[in-house]
């Protein structure tokens, strides 16, 4: 029983990612999509809150990625880039899709 | 004609993309220019992502508005001050931001840095010697 979670709100900004790190279970996903992604970029303040949940997988789609020109080299290591058509599968694959808005 | 001539800051603490207010900021800049004003703008908080190199908008259909930075040189907007702690909560640097530049007509048309780095003391600073604050 696994769940897919989305978030697309910065984490400096709404608590959303922050909340959606603190009830996420390990065997689930997060999905990071629109301002979101901003919480997948390495060395800053909320890191050690992302990596920190045991067994979850984490995604971040690319288009945003590319949009805010975070390129991969700044990524957390871990982070998979995903594009629209992953973003489905992601949540065809899991039990329910859980959305952080 | 001098002494009307008041200081205006522009506060730029949003993301780019997710929402219009970063493209409205802009947008209100460059009018504002008409004017001949002392402009100067902030990027603080999310406002300093406006700033990253390498955006391309491609992917989510949307305007990249942010080549538009590298023009305000040419309407004298030469003040663009970026929040240090900001940028480093962030996990970013200087060397990440669009290498933004403008011409010193008084200089010999020299080239020089439109972003300023400063601290968030500093800006605080900055902030209150203004006679007008636009917020974005």
């Amino acid at each position: 029983m696994s769940t897919l979670h989305t978030v697309n709100k910065s984490p400096y900004e709404k608590s959303s990612v922050g909340s959606c790190l603190a009830h996420v279970n390990s065997g689930s996903a997060i999905l990071f999509y629109e301002d979101a992604v901003y919480a997948t970029i390495k060395g800053a303040s909320i890191e050690q809150l992302v990596t920190g949940t045991e067994g979850v997988k984490l995604y971040a789609l690319g288009a945003d990625l590319k949009a805010r020109g975070i390129t991969d080299d700044k990524l957390i290591d871990g982070v998979e880039i995903v594009d629209y058509a992953g973003f489905v599968d992601l949540a065809a694959e899991h039990d329910r899709v859980q959305a952080w808005v | 004609m001098s002494e009307d001539i008041k200081k205006f800051m522009y506060l730029n603490r949003r993301a780019p993309h997710g929402t219009i207010y970063a493209w409205e900021s802009l947008e209100v800049v460059l009018i504002g220019a008409a004017f001949d004003q002392d402009v100067s703008l902030a990027f603080f908080d999310d406002g300093v992502y406006q700033l990253l190199k390498s955006q391309d908008t491609s992917g989510i259909e949307t305007k990249n508005f942010s080549p538009t930075y590298s023009a305000l040189g040419d309407y004298d907007v030469t003040k663009l001050y970026v929040e240090q702690e900001s940028l480093e909560e962030r996990g970013l640097t200087l060397d990440d931001l669009m290498d933004l530049k403008w011409e010193d007509e008084d200089d010999d048309w020299a080239e020089k840095d439109s972003i300023r780095l400063v601290s968030r003391a500093e800006l605080t600073d900055i902030i209150e010697q203004q006679d007008i604050v636009f917020s974005f």
